[in-house]
């Protein structure tokens, strides 16, 4: 991704989380956020993280944050009040902030390796398409992601999908059991708070 | 081409605007918005060291993603029991701001 649109998109994601904390309306913050997702997805694309890019947007933009506006007009809250100031807050947050400036100058006064992107042109993707081929013993059967490798784009879904279901097969069973376990979860807490009323 | 620094700045800088709504706000529904915002902080920091550091066979390494995935997935089963928790705060306590919340206060 050029520099310039690397920059332009950060600018979007920043400015939509301030807009977030700034806003007192939850409804504005609830759309700010989305603003800030939809910059963040771009930022994924830019990386090369296409599916991750997309389950951003579908996920946090789309399913995420229409619950957060649901539950928001469900309540039918107020804007918020302002507090009045008072000094022990104020001096926490700023020792917060300097905390995490003197980490983030520490961090970025490292000079990391690897600061530029490694390439990903036709020679490298047709290079790396050998270990993606199937078939048993010497022969070697052309499979989707080799393909695709070939021809020279990234087949970035099906790399994930291929890893997801081999290397982390067991992690996705559990998370499998999670989203169950969430459900019964959200069920049980809804009706016990029904039957109290 | 932006280097992995500049993703490394932008990522902090949206964790700490996360961290300050965290601390600041007390609209309990804001509190966990900007509880996303850092989790999603830490996703973009996965994802610049996926693409920046290759895997052996020179893609971008595919476990930096997995993990990403991983971690939207519980992220979006949290906001689920997260927000049904606040229905029932709100019907117990028709409140859900942070400071009239004091019946743990001591």
């Amino acid at each position: 991704m050029p520099s310039y649109l690397f920059w332009l998109f950060a600018t979007i994601m920043l400015i939509g989380a301030v807009a977030v904390i700034a806003f007192r309306n939850p409804v504005s913050s609830a759309l700010a956020m989305v603003t800030s997702f939809v910059g963040l997805a771009a930022l994924f694309i830019g990386l090369s993280a296409f599916f991750v890019g997309v389950i951003q947007i579908l996920v946090y933009s789309g399913a995420i944050m229409v619950l957060f506006l649901f539950i928001i007009m469900l309540l039918d809250l107020k804007d918020e009040k302002r507090r009045s100031d008072s000094l022990a807050p104020l001096a926490a947050g700023l020792v917060l902030v300097a905390v995490f400036f003197i980490q983030l100058v520490g961090v970025l006064s490292h000079k990391l390796p690897n600061q530029t992107a490694p390439p990903l042109d036709k020679a490298v993707l047709a290079a790396a398409a050998e270990g993606y081929m199937g078939g048993q013993g010497d022969e070697k059967v052309p499979t989707k992601i080799s393909t695709a490798l070939e021809s020279g784009s990234l087949p970035d879904v099906h790399i994930i999908g291929h890893t997801l279901f081999t290397q982390y097969n067991l992690p996705l069973q559990i998370l499998g059991v999670l989203l169950l376990v969430s459900t019964v979860g959200v069920v049980t807490l809804s009706r016990k708070s029904a039957a109290n009323d | 081409m932006a280097s992995l620094n500049d993703y490394l700045l932008v990522s902090g800088l949206l964790f700490s605007i996360g961290l300050a709504g965290v601390v600041l706000r007390r609209n309990i529904i804001i509190v966990f918005m900007c509880l996303e915002l850092m989790l999603s902080a830490a996703n973009l920091t996965l994802v610049a060291f996926s693409r920046f550091n290759a895997a052996e066979n020179g893609l971008p390494d595919s476990s930096g993603q997995m993990l990403v995935f991983f971690v939207i997935t519980v992220a979006a089963a949290e906001v689920a029991v997260g927000l049904a928790i606040i229905v029932a705060l709100y019907r117990a306590r028709q409140t859900i701001h942070t400071d009239e919340l004091v019946s743990l206060k001591g």
